[in-house]
C-alpha cells in the first residue's frame, strides 16, 4: 500500500539528512521524495511516498513527528488531493519522427522545450500514471536521457497542511 | 548585554542551566573552551578516556536526574563519546554532550583530528547542533537542555567550532522557541477512564513498569494505585526500584531472566497496564505469544512507542505522573483476590535460588552479601551474567539507586557510571557490580576515581571468561567455548587497583566475602574487590531467545566437574599463551 505525507520542517541544513536517515534507520521504503520551499521561507515541504501497510505509515509519521526540525506531519487522502510530477525527456527525432512526436506531445499536452538536428526535450507534468504513459509512447523513438522529479501533492478544496 | 568570548557564553548558559560538573578530557580545538573553564568555578572532571566521559554523565544523569554534561575535542575524541551517547539514547538518559570542531572554514576540509560528529550522532541522538556563531550559543544550549530533560529525555550535542568559542559576543539569554517541540505532557481524560474501566473489570491484572516511572518520579503514584487496587507489579531492568521489591505485590524483573513467576503472571493475565515501559524484546519473548489473554493499555511520554511493538488496546500519551494520578482518582479500591493468591502461590514455588557452596563463592552469594550490608547503595552494574545476578539478587527498593546499560547492552558502562553517579551523589555509597571481562573495558578510570578522590567500590565476579556469552556456549553451541575464556591470571586486580593507588581487596572463599565487603565499605578509597568466584554458575532462569514466557526454564545448577573443567581450560589457555607445556 503506498501513502502520500505532506511534510512541514525547518528549512535548514541538515534537515533532509535527518529525514532520509530516519527512513533508513527504521527501515521504512521510500518511493518518492520532492522538497521545496514553501510560502513561509523559514519553511520547506517535503511530499514523501512510503509503501507499507497502516501500522508502517503510523510508524513513519509518529517517528517523523519526534524529529525537533520537524514542524507538522499530514497523511494526504488520495481520494482529496492533487498529485502532480514532473518529467523532461530527451528523445531522439529526426525529420522522419518529429511530427509524429509532436503530435505525441500534443495529445499528452505536454511541451517542446529544446529541440535540435537529432533530438528534442519533452516537458511533462501530470500524475504518475501519465508519465509513465508519456514515457512509454516515446520509447519507440529512443530515449536518450530522462529525468524525473518526485511527487507534489495537495489536499483540495480550501482546507491547507501548513506550520 | 554583557560582552564575551563564545568560550565565555558557553560556560555561561551551563551555569544558568544549573550545571554543577563536567566530565571531560581537552584536545586542540578545546583549548579556548578549556581556558574558560580553568578560569570558571565549575567543576571538572578529568577522564581518562572520552568514553568515561559520555558514561559517567550518564551515570551522574541517572543517580541525580539532572542533566549530565560531558566533552569532548574533535575527531576522535568526539568518536569516543559516541558509544556512551548510543547508550543514554537507548535507555533515554538526559545527557548534553558537548564536542569540539576544527574551525569553520575548515570543515569539510578533511582537516586535522575533523570528524562530522553531528552526522555520526544523527541517529543516537535526540537531537544535535553544530554551531557556526557564537550569537547562537546561548539559544542553542538553552534549547539542547530543554529537549534533553523534556518529554522522553535523551542526548543531544553540541558541535563547537574553534573559531566560535573565541568570537566575541553579547550575551542574551533567549526563551525556547521550538516550533516543532511540544512534548506531550497532559492526558487525555477519556483515555484514562476507559483505562481506568479496563482495571475495574480485569480479574487478573499485572503493571509492566519501566524507566519511565523513574525519568517522571511517578514511583510513589505506582505504589498507591498498585496497592488501591491490589495489583501485582513487575518491572523492567530499567525500571528496578521504582516497585520495593520486599512488598508482597512485587513480581520482580521480568523477561529472559526474570523471574518465573513474573513471567507467568504476564502470560496468565487479561490485563497489562504498561507505564513507561517499550515492550523490548528481551522483555516480551516470543512477541506473538507474549500475554495472549491480555488487553494492553500502554502509557508512554512517547507516541512512537505505543503500537510499536505489540498492538495496544487503550493507549495513554502523556506523563507517567500525570497519567498515574489520573487512574488513582477514577479507580475504586479493590480487594485481594484469586489473583493475587495465585501470584503469592507462584512467589512461593518458583522463588529465585541458587544452590549455596561452602567451598567456592558464588556469584549470587557476593550479591546477597552486598545488598545484606549496602542495602542503600546505588547499584551500577556492567553488562551480561554480573548485571543479571544484581538485578535478581539485590533487594530493590529506590528509584534510581539501580545504573545499568539496557538497550545497548555496554560493557564498560558499569565502573565509570559508578564515578558519575557518586560525584552527583556523594553521600551515597556507590558499588559497581563487575565481572572482570567488563570491567577491564574502562579501567583506566581507576586513575580518575583516585585522583579525584571519588570513593566508588567496584565488586568483580571474577569468572575468568565472558560468562553471558560462554552460558549460551554451553547451552546452545555444545560448550565449545570460542573466544570467551579469559583464564585466571591476567590481570590480577588487586595489583592493578594498587598500580593506580586504589584499595584492592581478594576473596577466594565463601567465609572471606562478608569481611571484604566490609573492608571496602569501610574505606574512604575508590576500592577492587575481586571475588574469585564460581566460573561454571549460570545465570538461571531464562527464556530461551526467540521463546515464549512461559516457556521459562530453571537451568540445572552447575556440577562441581563444569568448574573443574573450566577451571583446566583456564590453565591451559595460560600455558598455551606462555608456550609452556603443563
Amino acid at each position: 500500500m503506498r501513502h502520500t505525507i505532506a511534510v512541514i520542517v525547518e528549512n535548514r541544513s541538515g534537515v533532509l539528512a535527518r529525514i532520509a536517515m530516519l527512513f533508513s534507520r527504521r527501515s521504512f521504503n521510500i518511493d518518492s521524495l520532492s522538497v521545496g520551499t514553501t510560502e513561509n521561507p523559514e519553511y520547506s515541504r517535503m511530499t514523501i511516498t512510503v509503501q507499507g501497510d497502516e501500522e508502517v505509515l503510523e510508524q513513519v509519521i509518529k517517528q517523523l513527528s519526534k524529529l525537533i526540525n520537524v514542524i507538522r506531519v499530514s497523511e494526504l487522502d488520495p481520494e482529496d488531493s492533487i498529485e502532480r510530477e514532473l518529467a523532461i525527456i530527451k528523445v531522439s527525432a529526426d525529420k522522419e519522427s518529429r511530427a509524429e512526436i509532436m503530435q505525441l506531445v500534443d495529445i499528452f499536452r505536454a511541451k517542446i522545450i529544446d529541440v535540435s538536428q537529432r533530438s528534442m526535450i519533452i516537458e511533462v507534468t501530470g500524475d504518475e500514471e501519465k508519465i509513465n504513459a508519456m514515457e512509454r509512447q516515446l520509447r519507440q523513438f529512443g530515449i536518450k536521457e530522462m529525468a524525473r522529479a518526485g511527487k507534489v501533492s495537495m489536499v483540495r478544496g480550501a482546507k491547507v497542511i501548513k506550520a | 548585554m554583557r560582552k564575551m568570548t563564545g568560550a565565555q557564553a558557553v560556560l555561561e548558559s551551563l551555569k544558568r542551566e544549573g550545571v554543577d560538573v563536567l566530565f571531560g578530557l581537552p584536545g586542540g580545538v578545546l583549548l579556548p573552551l578549556y581556558d574558560a573553564i580553568y578560569q570558571s568555578d565549575i567543576r571538572h572532571i578529568l577522564v581518562r578516556h572520552e568514553q568515561g566521559a559520555a558514561h559517567m554523565a550518564d551515570g551522574y544523569a541517572r543517580a541525580t536526574g539532572k542533566v549530565g554534561v560531558c566533552i569532548a575535542t574533535s575527531g576522535p575524541g568526539a568518536t569516543n563519546l559516541v558509544t556512551g551517547i548510543a547508550n543514554a539514547y537507548m535507555d533515554s538518559v538526559p545527557m548534553v554532550a558537548i564536542t569540539g570542531q576544527v574551525n569553520t572554514f575548515l570543515i569539510g576540509k578533511d582537516a586535522f583530528q575533523e570528524a562530522d560528529i553531528t552526522g555520526i550522532t544523527m541517529p543516537i541522538t535526540k537531537h544535535n547542533y553544530l554551531l557556526r556563531s557564537a550569537k547562537d550559543i546561548a539559544r542553542v544550549f538553552r534549547e539542547a537542555f530543554h529537549i534533553a530533560r523534556t518529554g522522553r529525555p535523551g542526548p543531544v550535542l553540541i558541535d563547537l567550532p574553534r573559531d566560535v568559542t573565541v568570537e566575541d559576543v553579547e550575551f542574551n539569554w533567549p526563551e525556547v522557541c521550538l516550533p516543532g517541540y511540544h512534548p506531550s505532557v497532559k492526558v487525555h481524560e477519556m483515555q484514562i477512564k476507559k483505562a481506568a474501566k479496563a482495571l475495574m473489570e480485569a480479574e487478573r491484572p499485572v503493571i509492566y513498569v519501566g524507566g519511565g516511572v523513574k525519568y517522571a518520579n511517578a514511583h510513589k503514584e505506582l505504589s498507591e494505585l498498585a496497592l488501591k487496587i491490589n495489583a501485582p507489579v513487575t518491572t523492567t531492568l530499567m525500571g528496578l526500584g521504582c516497585f520495593p521489591e520486599d512488598h508482597h505485590l512485587s513480581l520482580g524483573m521480568l523477561g529472559m531472566h526474570g523471574t518465573r513467576y513474573a513471567n507467568y503472571a504476564i502470560q496468565e493475565s487479561d490485563l497489562i497496564l504498561a507505564v513507561g515501559a517499550r515492550f523490548d524484546d528481551r522483555v516480551t519473548g516470543k512477541i506473538a505469544s507474549f500475554a495472549p489473554q491480555a488487553k494492553i493499555i500502554h502509557i508512554d511520554v512517547d507516541p512512537a512507542e505505543i503500537g510499536k511493538n505489540v498492538r495496544v488496546d487503550i493507549p495513554v500519551v502523556g506523563d507517567a505522573k500525570n497519567a498515574l494520578e489520573g487512574l488513582i482518582k477514577e479507580v475504586a479500591p479493590k480487594p485481594q483476590s484469586a489473583w493475587t493468591e495465585k501470584i503469592a502461590e507462584w512467589k512461593r514455588d518458583y522463588p529465585l535460588r541458587y544452590i549455596p557452596d561452602i567451598n567456592v563463592i558464588k556469584p549470587q552469594y557476593v550479591i546477597e552479601k552486598l545488598c545484606e550490608l549496602a542495602p542503600d547503595a546505588i547499584i551500577t552494574t556492567e553488562v551480561g551474567q554480573n548485571q543479571m545476578w544484581a538485578a535478581q539478587f539485590f533487594v530493590h527498593k529506590d528509584p534510581r539507586k539501580f545504573v545499568s546499560s539496557g538497550g545497548l547492552g555496554t560493557m564498560g558502562y558499569g565502573f565509570p557510571a559508578a564515578i558519575g553517579a557518586k560525584v552527583g551523589m556523594p553521600e551515597c555509597e556507590v558499588i559497581d557490580v563487575a565481572g572482570d571481562g567488563s570491567f577491564l573495558m574502562n579501567s583506566q578510570e581507576l586513575a580518575t576515581a583516585v585522583i579525584n578522590d571519588i570513593p566508588v567500590k567496584v565488586a568483580i565476579l571474577n569468572n575468568g571468561c565472558l560468562g553471558m556469552v560462554r552460558q549460551w556456549q554451553e547451552l546452545f553451541f555444545e560448550k565449545r567455548y570460542s573466544a570467551t575464556i579469559l583464564g585466571r591470571t591476567s590481570p590480577d586486580f588487586v595489583k592493578l587497583a594498587e598500580a593506580y593507588g586504589a584499595l584492592g581487596l581478594r576473596a577466594t572463599k565463601p567465609s572471606e566475602v562478608e569481611p571484604v565487603i566490609r573492608a571496602a565499605l569501610a574505606s574512604d578509597r575508590p576500592t577492587i574487590m575481586d571475588f574469585i568466584v564460581n566460573p561454571a554458575e549460570k545465570v538461571s532462569p531464562m527464556v530461551p531467545a526467540g521463546a515464549t514466557l512461559s516457556e521459562i526454564m530453571e537451568l540445572e545448577f552447575c556440577e562441581e566437574s563444569d568448574s573443574s573443567h573450566l577451571e583446566r581450560m583456564y590453565a591451559k589457555s595460560r600455558s598455551e599463551i606462555l608456550g609452556q607445556e603443563e
